[in-house]
C-alpha cells in the first residue's frame, strides 16, 4: 500500500491540454475519486497513474519511487476496466488464477492468494463453478476478485460501473466500498456520477477542462464548494443561486434579495456583485412568520419527500420538502433558510466568497493535517 | 377522451398467467401508473387494452360501452414506446403528420399542418420540424415519438416505459413536461413503468402488478404511505424500505408479526444510549444517506447531517412505533381490513 503524489503534472495532446498542472498527494489507504464531466481530465490523470500515457511534464511518485515514465507492468498497480469483464471458458477459480499465472508464483502461493481473494469477498463456495450461471453480483465480485490477488498497492479504477443498471450500480457500491474497508488498499476511481463519488470517496477531486477544482471529503465538497461549477455538479436537484441585490462587504452578516433582508455567515471580502447559494434542502417552508413570501409553483411526490418549485420576488427556487408537509401548486408560503449552510459566490470570478463558516472549515482542516 | 374499465381480465401464454383477473377504472381524464418489475404482466395490460391481445376472460369497456371483441384501429388508443419507432427517411414534420395521412383518417393539408405546429410547440421542437428524424438527440427523438402519438388526439393515450431509454436528466425534464401536456390536454393516460419515481410523480394513481395480479391501487399518497402488502411496501421508495427482524420490536409489535418495515426518512439517528449499535457502511450527503449494518441486517435512513459518519464507526438508530409497519408471514400487513 502506498501513498501516490502527483507534482506539476500536465498532458498535452497537440493543441488540446487534456491535464494541467494538477498537484495532488492521494494518502495511504484512501479511496480517492477523480470526479467531472467528459473531457475533464479524470481518465488522462488515471491513464498517466497507470502508466498507459506518459505525461508531458511533471511527477508521479508511488511510495517514494519516481514512477513517472515507467511501463504499466514495472509499477505495482492494477487497473480495472469494466468490472464486468470475465473468461467466460474459465471457471471462476480459472478467473481469479488468471492475472498470477503470468508471475512466476508458486502453485501454493496462487492457490493461498485465491483462497484469501475468494474469503475476502465470500466466494468459496463459489470457486468450482463456471461463470455462466452466476448471479450478476457474483460475477461482479468474481471480477473484483481478479483485481486483488494481485494484491498490488494501488487499485485504478476508470469507471468500472459505467454499464450496469442504476438499481444494480448502488449494490455495487457498497460492495466495493465494503471491500476497501477490508483491504484498505489506496484506490483511484473515475467517475462522472456525483452519487458513486459520494458514495464510495473518502476524498473526491473535481476537475474540469483539465484542472482541479477542488480536492477534498466529500462533507467539504458538498458544503463548501469552492466554485460554482463545483456547486452545481454536485447534489439534486441543483444548488439554487439567487442574486443578491447590490455590492455585498466584508463584515455584512445579511444580504439583500429583492427587498428581503437575509442573514448570512459573516461575509470576510469585498464583492461588486455575488449570488446567494442554498441548497434546496436547506430551505425551509412554513406558513406564517418572517422570511420571503413564495407560491408554490410545481411540486412532485417522491414518497420520502416532496420536491417543490417556489416563486419568489428574486426568481424560482427548489426545495426540498419533509413529506408530511404535502405542498400543493398555489399555497403561499414563507421561506426561510438555514443561515449556516448559505454559501456565497463572487458573481465575477464565480469562486467563493470567504465567510466566517468557511473560515472555520479551513482552520479545522489545516488543524487535522497537522 | 374517454374512461377505461378492465373487469376481470385474465391472459395466459402457456402455462404462464400473464394477467390474472385484474379489475380497475381509469376515470376520464386520470393519469394511471401501472408499477412493476419486468413479466409483471404490464405490457399485456396495455396491449389487451389497445386490442393486440385477446383476454381468455373478462371484459374491455371503454365509456361503459363494451369493446373486448372490437378490433384495435376502432378502439382509438395510441401506443407509445420505449424504443422510439420514427421513420428514418421522413423528416420531423412529415413523422409527425403521418398518424394523419393515413388511409383511415385523411385530414386536409391545412389541418395537418395546424395540428403538426400546434403539438410540435407543446413539445418545443417546433424548431426541428424540418430535420431528419435521425438528426435529433435521443431526447427529441422521444418527443417527436409521444408527439406522433399526441396528434392524432386518441381517446386513451398507452404508454409503455416511454422514458426508460433515456439519460437521467432528460428523463427528468420529459417527466415533468410530460405531466403538464396530460393536464392541460386533458387525456386519459395508463402508463407503464419500473420506476418507482415516475410513478410516485406523474401517477393519479399507482397500479401495483406483481406476477399478473394487481396488488394495490391509489394515489401515491396512499400508496406510499399505506401499503396493505410487504411487496407493494418494498415496490416503492429509494433506497428500499428496511425489512427488519421482529425480535428487535420484542413486546412493541403485535402479535403474528414476523416482518417490521419502516422507510429510511421514518428512521431516527438517536444520540441515546440505549438505541441498538450499528455499524456505518456507508454516509452520502448529497443522497443525505446513511447506511449501517447490526446482526447481518442492513438499515438505510435519510439523514440530513452537516459531516458525514465515517464508514466503521457506530451509529444509533431509533424507529418509532409510529412510523412502523407490522406484516405477517404472508407479507399482509396486520391491521389491514
Amino acid at each position: 500500500m502506498a501513498e501516490i503524489r502527483i507534482e506539476k503534472l500536465h498532458k498535452r495532446f497537440s493543441d488540446f491540454v487534456a491535464v494541467r498542472d494538477s498537484t495532488l498527494t492521494l494518502e495511504d489507504g484512501r479511496f480517492v475519486v477523480l470526479l467531472g464531466p467528459s473531457g475533464c481530465g479524470k481518465t488522462t490523470t488515471l491513464r498517466m497513474l497507470a502508466g498507459l500515457e506518459f505525461p508531458t511534464s511533471g511527477s508521479i511518485t508511488l511510495a517514494g519511487q519516481d514512477v513517472t515514465y515507467l511501463r504499466p507492468r514495472e509499477r505495482d498497480i492494477a487497473m480495472v476496466f469494466q468490472l464486468f469483464a470475465l473468461y467466460p471458458h474459465l471457471g471462476v477459480r480459472g478467473n481469479l488464477e488468471f492475472p498470477l499465472r503470468n508471475e512466476g508464483l508458486k502453485r501454493a502461493e496462487i492457490d493461498r492468494r485465491v483462497a484469501d481473494a475468494a474469503s475476502i469477498l465470500r466466494i468459496e463456495h463459489l470457486l468450482g463453478s463456471r461463470v455462466g450461471g452466476l448471479s450478476g453480483g457474483d460475477r461482479q465480485r468474481v471480477a473484483l476478485g481478479r483485481a486483488i490477488v494481485r494484491q498490488p498497492q494501488a487499485f485504478l479504477m476508470d469507471e468500472p460501473l459505467g454499464t450496469l443498471d442504476a438499481e444494480f450500480r448502488e449494490l455495487m457500491c457498497v460492495e466495493l466500498r465494503k471491500l476497501h474497508e477490508r483491504l484498505k488498499t489506496t484506490t483511484v476511481f473515475v467517475t462522472h456520477d456525483q452519487n458513486e463519488a459520494m458514495a464510495l470517496a473518502d476524498h473526491i477531486v473535481v476537475m474540469n477542462q483539465g484542472e482541479i477544482l477542488q480536492a477534498d471529503e466529500p462533507g467539504a465538497i458538498y458544503n463548501f464548494p469552492s466554485c460554482m461549477f463545483v456547486a452545481r455538479f454536485i447534489g439534486r436537484p441543483p444548488m439554487n443561486f439567487v442574486p443578491i441585490a447590490g455590492a455585498v462587504r466584508a463584515g455584512d452578516a445579511s444580504v439583500s434579495l429583492a427587498g428581503a433582508m437575509v442573514d448570512v455567515p459573516r461575509i470576510e471580502a469585498d464583492a461588486a456583485t455575488a449570488v446567494l447559494g442554498v441548497r434546496p434542502e436547506h430551505v425551509s417552508v412554513g406558513v406564517e412568520g418572517g422570511g420571503m413570501p413564495a407560491e408554490v409553483r410545481h411540486v412532485e411526490y417522491f414518497g420520502s419527500h416532496w420536491v417543490a418549485d417556489l416563486a419568489t420576488a428574486a426568481g424560482v427556487l427548489k426545495a426540498v420538502i419533509d413529506k408530511a408537509q404535502r405542498p400543493v401548486p398555489g399555497d403561499r408560503v414563507v421561506i426561510g433558510f438555514h443561515t449556516d449552510r448559505l454559501v456565497l459566490f463572487d458573481t465575477a470570478s464565480e469562486q467563493l466568497l470567504p465567510s466566517a463558516t468557511t473560515r472555520l472549515h479551513l482552520e479545522a482542516k489545516r488543524h487535522g493535517q497537522h | 377522451m374517454a374512461s377505461i374499465e378492465l373487469a376481470g381480465i385474465s391472459r395466459s401464454f402457456g402455462d404462464v398467467k400473464a394477467v390474472a383477473d385484474l379489475s380497475v377504472s381509469v376515470a376520464d381524464g386520470e393519469f394511471l401508473v401501472l408499477l412493476g418489475p419486468s413479466g409483471a404482466g404490464k405490457t399485456t395490460t396495455l396491449r389487451l387494452i389497445a386490442g393486440l391481445e385477446r383476454p381468455d376472460a373478462g371484459r374491455i369497456r371503454m365509456d361503459g360501452r363494451d369493446i373486448t371483441d372490437s378490433l384495435p384501429a376502432s378502439r382509438d388508443c395510441a401506443f407509445v414506446f420505449q424504443q422510439y419507432s420514427l421513420y428514418p427517411h421522413l423528416s420531423v414534420f412529415d413523422n409527425l403528420a403521418f398518424p394523419l395521412r393515413s388511409p383511415l383518417r385523411r385530414s386536409e393539408p391545412a389541418e395537418v399542418k395546424r395540428r403538426v405546429e400546434e403539438v410540435a410547440a407543446m413539445l418545443h421542437i417546433e424548431g426541428k420540424l424540418a430535420r431528419r428524424a435521425t438528426e435529433l438527440s435521443g431526447g427529441e427523438m422521444q418527443r417527436v415519438a409521444i408527439g406522433r402519438a399526441l396528434v392524432r388526439r386518441p381517446r386513451v393515450f398507452l404508454m409503455d416505459e416511454p422514458l426508460s431509454s433515456l439519460d437521467a436528466q432528460l428523463r427528468e425534464e420529459l417527466r415533468v413536461e410530460l405531466r403538464r401536456l396530460q393536464r392541460s390536454t386533458g387525456a386519459t393516460v395508463i402508463y407503464v413503468t419500473h420506476d418507482h419515481v415516475e410513478a410516485t410523480t406523474m401517477a393519479d394513481r399507482i397500479g401495483i402488478l406483481e406476477r399478473g395480479v394487481l396488488q394495490q391501487v391509489g394515489t401515491p399518497l396512499e400508496v406510499y404511505g399505506d401499503p396493505h402488502t410487504l411487496p407493494v411496501a418494498q415496490r416503492l421508495g429509494s433506497p428500499a424500505i428496511n425489512v427488519l427482524p421482529a425480535e428487535w420490536f420484542d413486546g412493541r409489535a403485535p402479535v403474528g408479526t414476523t416482518h417490521v418495515a419502516i422507510r429510511p426518512e421514518d428512521v431516527r439517528l438517536s444520540p441515546d444510549g440505549e438505541a441498538p449499535g450499528f455499524q456505518v457502511i456507508e454516509c452520502s450527503l448529497v443522497k443525505h444517506q446513511l447506511v449501517a449494518e447490526r446482526q447481518g441486517v442492513e438499515v438505510h435512513a435519510r439523514v440530513m447531517l452537516d459531516e458525514p459518519l465515517a464508514p466503521g464507526s457506530q451509529a444509533r438508530f431509533g424507529f418509532p412505533a409510529e412510523h412502523c409497519l407490522f406484516f405477517d408471514a404472508a407479507g399482509r400487513r396486520i391491521g389491514m381490513p
